[in-house]
This record gives structure tokens, sequence and C-alpha cells, in this order.
């Protein structure tokens, strides 16, 4: 009698799991802005040291992945196209094993996860999972200053 | 280093869905019945922990009935995550074997729970949930000198 309760417990708990991944996943949110007082170099941002590559001159998309991580190459398909299409953005791939302090920092539990970078540097928008190509689009707009 | 071992994840995931086959008639079945389900199911578990995928009698099947019939992947997969997927699989099923045998049943039957709703999950939406615990890990580890 027990087992019966767990089976369709653990079927309401994957019914409930797999709608919340499909809700969250690829959605973009802004960080949440800095304490007023906090100084600018302790701000949530990515520099090009970091990444060993300069940083795009509107925005640059920061992927998260591991090497083993199947949702993270169609991510970096969708980018390296989105990258293609608007001017000024750029796409840089991050190992997350290899740059574990970086994942540490800010705060990365899955792969694919996508930063969204201003001019600056500064992390701007954010999203784990598959994104669509709108909701990329989106974010960009967020993050890129208007001209 | 020797280049990471590959594999089909339509493969894989067959063997998820499998694997929740076995798991859900283990909750249902009497206590021997349950046992020997949940051991056999620790063997295949066992297989992919160790990185045998071939030796997996889900993955055997899927290679002689399915992939000839499918033709060839699209693309595959590094084996590193979901073998340690199958790690955290066969903990929980060790974990419900012994309290099973030694009259432990709730706890054996929701440590079979939740191996069943980490089956499901890979097998339903393609979420390999012992995958993404992977990097949790490793970010949790000290951080090397």
């Amino acid at each position: 009698m027990t087992g019966t309760w767990v089976l369709l417990g653990a079927l309401a708990a994957t019914v409930v799991v797999a709608l919340l991944l499909r809700r969250r996943d690829g959605r973009f949110a802004a960080t949440p802005a800095p304490a007023p007082d906090t100084a600018a170099d302790e701000r949530e941002r990515v520099d090009a040291a970091d990444l060993d590559v300069p940083l795009g001159e509107r925005a640059t998309l920061v992927q998260f992945s591991s090497s083993f991580c199947s949702p993270c190459r169609a991510t970096r398909v969708l980018l390296s196209d989105v990258v293609r299409s608007v001017p000024g953005v750029v796409h840089v791939e991050v190992d997350a094993e290899s740059h574990l302090d970086l994942v540490r920092r800010h705060r990365v539990l899955r792969t694919p996860t996508v930063l969204v970078l201003g001019p600056d540097g500064e992390v701007v928008q954010r999203a784990s999972g598959v994104p669509r190509r709108e909701q990329v689009l989106t974010a960009l707009a967020l993050a890129v200053p208007e001209d | 280093m020797t280049r990471p071992l590959q594999v089909d994840p339509r493969g894989l995931r067959f063997s998820a869905a499998l694997t929740s086959v076995v798991l859900a008639a283990a909750l249902l079945a009497p206590r021997p019945a349950a046992l020997a389900l949940l051991a056999a199911q620790a063997l295949v578990f066992a297989a992919g922990a160790s990185g045998r995928f071939d030796l997996s009698p889900y993955g055997r099947l899927f290679a002689r009935v399915l992939r000839p019939r499918l033709g060839p992947p699209a693309e595959l997969e590094d084996a590193r995550a979901p073998q340690f997927a199958q790690g955290v699989g066969l903990t929980f099923t060790l974990v419900a074997v012994v309290a099973l045998a030694a009259g432990l049943d709730v706890v054996g039957l929701v440590a079979t729970g939740f191996a069943l709703v980490a089956a499901l999950l890979n097998a339903v939406v393609g979420f390999c949930l012992g995958c993404e615990t992977y990097l949790v890990l490793r970010r949790l580890a000290p951080v090397r000198a």
C-alpha cells in the first residue's frame, strides 16, 4: 500500500518538476540591482581578463557550458547565430569546469547558463537552460544601451 | 588523455524509460519480488556507473533492436555526466535494497521513489537530474591549489 502512495507521489513530483523546468528554462531575468552604496568594482561584472577575449562593443553573451552538457550545444548554435545578426555583440563560451572561480562568483548552478553583459561588463540579464531566440533578443535589447 | 567515452543520448533515454518501469514495478511488488527487481536494477546502474554502458542490458537492447531501425545518432554525448548519474541511481537503489532487506519498508520505498523521479524526468523530458548535480558538486569541491 505504501508503495502505491510512493509511486503516485513520484509521478506527481515528476510532473511538477517537469512543468517548473519548462517554465524556467531559458527565461532571462534582470540581475538584482546592487545596493546603492556598492562600489562599482563590487557589482556583478565579468571582465575581458576573466574571459581571455575582448568584450563586445555593445553587449556580450557569456555562455557557461560543460563538455558533457547536451543542451549546451543547442544554446551555442543559437547564440552564435544571434550574434551574427546583431552588430557589436559577442558570444563567449566558458567551460564551467575549468572556470570554477567564475562559476562560484556568479552562482552558476546549471549548464547552460547565459549571462548578458553590458558594454562595461556588468551582468545585466541571466538565464539558465536553453533559451529561445526571442528570449535572447529581448534580453539583448534590455542590455544594449540606446544609440 | 584518452578521448572521453561517448554514448548515444537516445539510448540513455530509452534506458531511463526501462529503469522507470522496473522501479515502478518494485514499488508495487511484494517485498521479495521488489528486492529482486531492485537488486537487478542496481546491477544495471553499476554497469553504467563504471562506464560499461555496453554491459547494460537496456543499452544492449537499444543497440540491437532500436538503433538499427532509428539509424545513426545525430550526435553523441560525453559519458561522464550520465555515468555519474548512474552512480547516483546506484546509491539510491542500494539504500532501498538494504532498507527493504532490513525490514525498513518505508525507507526502502522512498529511496526507490527518488530514483524513480530522476529516471522519469530523464525519460520523459530528457532532463538528467544526476548530470545537473554534477556541476553543483564540482562547484562545491574545494578550490584546487
